[in-house]
């Protein structure tokens, strides 16, 4: 419209010209930010990757620990801190899941009146502490008030804090996402509420619900906090989540950071310097990076396996 | 198999609102009765009223009484799931479940309904609903395939297909055709005829001529004015609505003069 009334330089053909250098001046814009936005993600990604790679594809990544290992020396692997995250983590999500899937349903399907205005209230809350507090709240708990010893499973109880409200608030969109039409349709053919929920509702909703639960992982995967304070760090293997300090692929991170240094070898008659710690804190970082795209693909695999089937 | 529905003195709210007073009628068993009426006159209110999908809305409720042979739908010892599986019902967008197969949708409601059947009495009841939905010849290649990829009118007639495996005694059909093409549209009433022998049905249309066509009975709903609630107006054999109506309203409503 505002063609007609601006005469422009092209006024002689109002219309086609200027609405062309404005589709084209959009598109650029557009795809302009794309780019702009894909920068930082692409950098990140070669960084890693570019870093990383010689150490998590040199001998024992995969099957070796960093016991007794220093920046002086090469080699050593990263097992310890995968199996350490890998169960925090798993233990986190066995007890986040469950219960943030039920929370999402009871706001959706059942909450009215103050008790979901509560509990909504109580979840935006909790999307909001920061990792650390999570985590000095389980130490005053357990370690403070039942001395109990330090331990994988009490960064799991924090990571569950952290968790919940990311699954919650994802699983809620996507059911509020399934039409009402649907659940009508079954109520329609007498089917009762609860069935509904369970065989209409969810297996609608599943594929978004994996991608909240996926979210949710990525996001507690590296959380650093509630390891420093509940668990330490160890370079040793230590597959026990309810005894001694374990590793972890952020506290390995941490602890190769910390101890970052150059150490002279010779390399084929010529004296070279080299960063082993260096090497193997971007393979951490890889390490985490795979770690949670693996599980990306794996809940995709899921979600699409079970709407086939269904 | 086939019931009869006694309205009586139904006055339907969402929340304090009374979006319709005073409603009173009977429709006969195997007979098919068409609501017709002005948009917002309370038509599917209504219709949702005789199986207790009304409640399902937050803060709606129902006043009076609805009896199925004789038996009030709405008393304290009745379980709406109960009422659902009674009486059935077809939307007015077409609405299967888009995570099922063709199979699935119609199996839906008995597998649902927590009846565990041996799969070759289900194939049976499967091949016998979409058979008397008229769909089976278009659709027995690919049982296998999700729902969701028919044509409306296929989707359409596979929700009936769906409605009536479950074996209900009543159907409800809302807007059933408006989303579809005339021929479709012939599908499905064709479809309604040959139901009725079986199943007490209840369409509501903004089609006269498809009142006309389908409808033993019909029902004219108005607006007794604006804010008010909406009403019943009058009820008698479709003929008699459609060529010498009581009421003016009626007449005037069908005459095209207001509406
Ligand atoms: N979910 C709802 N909440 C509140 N009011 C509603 C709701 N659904 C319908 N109403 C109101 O109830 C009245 C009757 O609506 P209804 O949908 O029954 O009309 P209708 O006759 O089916 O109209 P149409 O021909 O357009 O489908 C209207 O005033 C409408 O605004
Ligand atoms: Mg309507």
């Amino acid at each position: 419209m505002t063609s007609l009334t601006i005469p422009g330089p092209l006024a002689a053909a109002p219309g086609s010209g200027w609405r062309k250098a404005k589709d084209r001046i959009a598109t650029t814009v557009i795809y302009g930010s794309f780019l702009l936005a894909l920068v930082p993600l692409v950098w990140l990604l070669w960084t890693v990757l570019s870093r990383g790679l010689h150490a998590i594809t040199s001998d024992g990544w995969f099957t070796g620990s960093q016991r007794g290992i220093t920046y002086r020396d090469g080699g050593g692997g990263a097992l310890h801190a995968i199996v350490g995250t890998v169960e925090q983590v798993a233990l986190c999500t066995v007890i986040s899941v469950p219960i943030a899937l039920l929370v999402a349903i009871y706001l959706v399907e059942y909450g009215r009146g103050p008790l979901a205005r509560a509990t909504t209230f109580m979840v935006d809350i909790l999307t909001g502490i920061p990792s650390i507090v999570a985590a000095l709240f389980i130490y005053a708990v357990f370690v403070t008030s039942f001395s109990g010893q330090r331990a994988g499973w009490l960064v799991s109880l924090a990571l569950v804090m952290l968790m919940i409200p990311v699954v919650v608030r994802t699983t809620e969109e996507m059911l509020r996402l399934v039409p009402n039409e649907l659940r009508e349709a079954s109520y329609a053919l007498g089917v009762p509420k609860w069935k509904t929920i369970v065989k209409i509702v969810l297996p609608t909703a599943m594929s978004g619900i994996m991608t909240g639960i996926v979210l949710g992982v990525a996001r507690v995967a590296g959380e650093t906090a509630p390891l420093l304070v509940l668990v330490g760090y160890s370079p040793n293997d230590n597959s026990n989540l309810f005894s001694g300090p374990q590793g972890s692929l952020p506290g390995m991170i941490k602890d190769q950071f910390g101890n970052l240094g150059s150490t002279t070898i010779l390399r084929g008659g010529h004296k070279v310097s080299v960063h082993y710690a260096a090497d193997r804190m971007w393979g951490a970082a890889l390490t985490l990076i795979l770690l949670v795209m693996a599980l990306n693909l794996l809940a995709r695999l899921i979600a699409s396996r079970s709407k086939v089937s269904s | 198999m086939a019931k009869r529905i006694d309205a009586r003195n139904l006055n339907i709210y969402y929340g304090k609102f009374l979006a319709v007073a005073d409603v009173d009628f009977t429709i006969a068993p195997r007979s098919v009765t068409a609501f017709i009426g002005p948009s917002g006159c309370g038509k599917s209110t209504v219709l949702r009223t005789i199986n207790r999908m009304h409640e399902v809305i937050a803060g709606a409720t129902v006043q009076g009484e609805l009896l199925l042979d004789g038996e009030d739908i709405y008393g304290a010892d009745v379980d709406p799931v109960n009422v659902r599986r009674t009486i059935g019902m077809v939307f007015q967008r077409p609405n299967p479940f888009p995570t099922m197969s063709i199979y699935d949708n119609v199996a839906a409601g008995l597998k649902l309904q927590s009846s565990r059947m041996k799969r070759s009495d289900l194939d049976v009841v499967v091949e016998k609903s979409l058979r008397a939905a008229n769909l089976w010849d278009e659709v027995k290649d690919r049982l296998a395939k999700p729902g969701a990829g028919l044509s409306g009118g296929q989707q359409q007639r596979l929700c009936i297909a769906r409605a009536i495996a479950v074996e209900p005694q009543v159907l409800l059909m809302d807007e059933p055709c408006s989303a579809l093409d005339p021929i479709s549209t012939l599908a499905i009433e064709d479809l309604i005829q040959s139901l009725k022998q079986k199943y007490t049905i209840v369409i509501v249309t903004h089609n006269m001529q498809q009142a006309a066509r389908v409808s033993e009975r019909t029902a004219f709903f108005n607006l007794a004015g604006v804010g008010k609630p909406g009403q019943l107006v009058e009820i008698d054999e479709t003929q008699k609505i459609f060529s010498n109506p009581t009421e003016k309203a009626t007449e005037d409503y069908i005459s095209g003069r207001f509406g």
